[in-house]
């Protein structure tokens, strides 16, 4: 058993894991409010990342430092994103409050191919690379490489984001306002909350956290392409969903379980079943514990 | 005049923010290769003068929706002779229902001699998948139960005439039934553990399902030739003469019009039999159905497998219809263009889906004119639809009893 590989593994599943968490946080948020498999969520992290990509290049050519430059386009990607949800709830659920629930399905669905095409439309179909923002940080040489700049860049701003996340829902106004629209809508609005606000925040804070991921994922990657979003919503997706949809710390939880057995289960046993890992993980934690590993069980009553 | 200025107001900060929403990605385009940038401003004042419109006409909408009213009158083309005749009434005599089926399907039948191989070809896609709809409208809109893993059972349809044909000559009429009889087995199979799962547990699980039996299907060369896929399966011989391509297009299409009625029929039985009554028991309430005697082990099983059995189906007729099969037929789109089909047909009813699958898979054939838009337009219609019509196009009327003054009962279809 080789300890070195192990690490390695450890810190790729671990950064994954971050990623994921941050998209699927805003799955998990949006679902506790309004009970929507929001499908365009992913596209909502590609614009992240394309915003970012092109405000980035702008401003390399300026001569900027690399990391200011990294904190702009991350500034800028991210009102963008939040932008973008905000109007995707006004234009696509909001009129949709009150329908069957699949059809609030069907219209994220549709806005997911309506974004994915207005990105390849607008820009291209091909994967542009992602410049290199952030420098390489002398003190992780000691590591022997093992652990990049932007790793540490990704693990620093999910834990940041994360402790900011819980400070604003257990101690704001707004965040107590989320807890009871999430815990009962009708009640939420008789004691007096601004219902369609407390939607559009959500959806704000989700979309600007997805819009993080994006940014960190594709500086560390280093190409993006207007696909990308899809197959980090549905990954997103079966994270939230293996915490428990609807909750938040298991979200999180649910994306470093799925982070983590991609990685060992690519590292250790077979690259071309990657996908394959996650959902055997799913399927199994979901059949012995059929609300997720946080999630609680409802009690059904007539 | 009064009312035209907030009007404007309002439109005007519209197109505003769309004009900052659309800014970056629309106006600047980076090469990152050679550094350049491309500003195209002409975009900018596109979006501008094409939001503030849409958005005087999206307010319009949505106040009409909001009272209720139809959004686009069309009484002013009936001739007022007709004007009194409510068209349902007309159709709910069986004579008059009889006799527009009888015409329609003449029609049917006669289309692919009328019209060329091309609109043959997309019109059999269009009918293969009216018989997914009605088969997944068996899980979702009468049983309830929300599965994303349709697909899936659609490849083993494909893959067991694919496999069988190729390397063991086996015949498209052996293979139809057991391409769906096996698909019928996989759906017990993943039935069995999916049964304490409800809602949107359920659809991650069954759509982990299909992911991995798709990416199975990718890897395992020896079975499933992998990515490349299998070539050169046969088309289904016309009594042991093996037809022209053309002709067999005819053929093919003549075929699933064949198991399009006999989907139809079948799924209308299924409806109001027992079962069907079970089904949507369940759905409605899953304790309350059990507390009445429904076994919701049975329902749910059987709704999984009946389910499916048309999905293998479908998948065998798929195999002999592009006579190349590979994995990257059955993604998670698949599974969700059927999906789509269902909803915006109209959730449970079979003339819903028969509509949707129309629609779903004719539209962006005949989008084509605008080659690079219609994944765009698909989207907006998506959207749109389920904005202005969430029931569907043709909602499912639901079976009641009306109670006479003097005691009789009448059957008849109120929503």
């Amino acid at each position: 058993m080789d300890l070195n590989y192990l690490l390695q593994l450890f810190i790729s599943g671990m950064t994954r894991g971050s990623i994921y968490a941050l998209i699927a946080l805003g799955y998990t948020m949006v679902y506790g409010i309004v009970q929507l498999i929001n499908f365009a969520h992913g596209e909502i992290y590609m614009i992240g990342a394309f915003t970012a990509l092109i405000v980035a290049t702008v401003l390399n050519m300026t001569g900027m430092p690399g990391i200011a430059v990294f904190a702009i386009a991350m500034v800028v990607a991210v009102v963008y994103s939040a932008a973008y949800g905000f109007t995707m709830e006004k234009i696509a659920y909001k009129p949709l409050r009150n329908a069957p629930r699949l059809s609030a399905l069907i219209s994220a669905i549709g806005m997911s191919y309506f974004l994915q095409n207005y990105v390849l439309l607008a820009q291209t179909s091909d994967f542009v690379s992602f410049p290199r923002l952030i420098p390489k940080f002398r003190f992780l040489e000691g590591l022997g490489g093992m652990l990049s700049s932007t790793q540490v860049i990704i693990f620093l701003v999910t834990a940041v984001v994360m402790v900011l996340l819980t400070l604003l829902i257990k101690f704001t106004k707004i965040g107590k306002a989320m807890r009871a629209t999430a815990q009962d809508k009708t009640m939420a609005l008789l004691v007096g909350i601004n219902i369609n606000q407390v939607i559009a925040v959500t959806f704000v804070i989700g979309s600007a956290m997805a819009a993080v991921g994006g940014v960190l994922i594709s500086s560390h990657v280093g190409q993006i392409n207007f696909y990308i979003g899809f197959i980090a919503g549905i990954k997103a997706f079966v994270a939230a969903v293996l915490g428990g949809i609807g909750s938040i710390p298991g979200a999180v939880l649910g994306s470093f379980v799925l982070g983590l057995t991609e990685s060992f289960g690519t590292g250790y046993i077979s690259s071309d079943y990657e996908d394959v890992f996650a959902f055997i993980i799913l399927v199994l934690i979901l059949i012995f514990r059929p609300s997720g590993l946080l999630g609680k069980s409802q009690k059904e009553k007539i | 005049m009064n009312k035209l200025i907030p009007e404007l107001k309002k439109s005007f900060v519209t197109a505003l923010w769309f004009a900052f929403l659309t800014f970056p990605i629309l106006v600047i385009k980076v090469n990152t290769v050679r550094n350049s940038i491309l500003w195209r401003w002409g975009n900018l004042a596109a979006v501008f003068v094409l939001t503030m419109a849409l958005s005087y006409v999206w307010r319009r909408l949505l106040e009409k929706r909001a009272r209720g009213e139809r959004l686009f009158d069309l009484s002013g083309l009936v001739p007022a002779k007709l004007r009194g005749i409510e068209l349902k009434s007309v159709f709910a005599q069986k004579k008059n229902s009889r006799a527009a089926l009888a015409v329609l399907l003449a029609l049917a039948v006669l289309f692919p001699f009328v019209a060329g191989m091309y609109q043959t070809n997309i019109v059999t896609t269009a009918l293969m998948y009216v018989i997914l709809g009605l088969g997944l409208n068996i899980v979702i809109g009468l049983g309830g139960l929300l599965q994303l893993g349709y697909a899936a059972f659609y490849a083993v349809g494909a893959y067991t005439y694919g496999i069988l044909n190729t390397r063991f000559g086996l015949s498209f009429w052996i293979a139809l039934p057991l391409g769906a009889v096996l698909a019928t087995i996989f759906g017990i199979i993943l039935g069995f553990p999916v049964l304490r799962l409800k809602g949107d547990y359920l659809a991650i699980v069954t759509l982990g399902f299909a992911e991995i039996c798709r990416i199975v299907l990718e890897n395992w060369n020896d079975f499933s030739s992998g990515p490349s896929g299998i070539s050169q399966i046969d088309r289904p011989p016309f009594f042991g003469i093996k037809l022209s391509v053309p002709q067999s297009a005819i053929y093919l299409y003549l075929i699933t019009l064949a198991l399009v009625v006999v989907t139809v029929f079948i799924v209308r039985r299924l409806e109001n039999s027992r079962l069907g009554r079970a089904w949507e028991a369940m759905r409605e309430d899953a304790v309350a159905s059990e507390a009445m005697g429904v076994n919701l082990t049975i329902a749910k099983l059987s709704a999984f497998a009946l389910g499916a059995f048309w999905a293998g189906m479908v998948g065998v007729l798929f195999a002999a219809k592009t006579t190349f099969i590979n994995p990257a037929s059955f993604t998670l789109m698949e599974s969700v263009l059927i999906l789509c089909i269902i909803v915006l047909g109209g959730m449970g009813s079979t003339a819903g889906v028969i509509v949707g699958a129309l629609v779903i898979i004719l539209l962006p054939e005949y989008l084509r004119a605008f080659t690079q838009y219609r994944m765009l337009l698909y989207g907006s219609i998506l959207v749109l639809m389920m904005v202005f019509r969430p029931g569907g196009i043709i909602r499912k009327v639901r079976k009641s009893y009306v109670f006479k003054a003097d005691g009789q009962v009448e059957g008849a279809g109120h929503e």
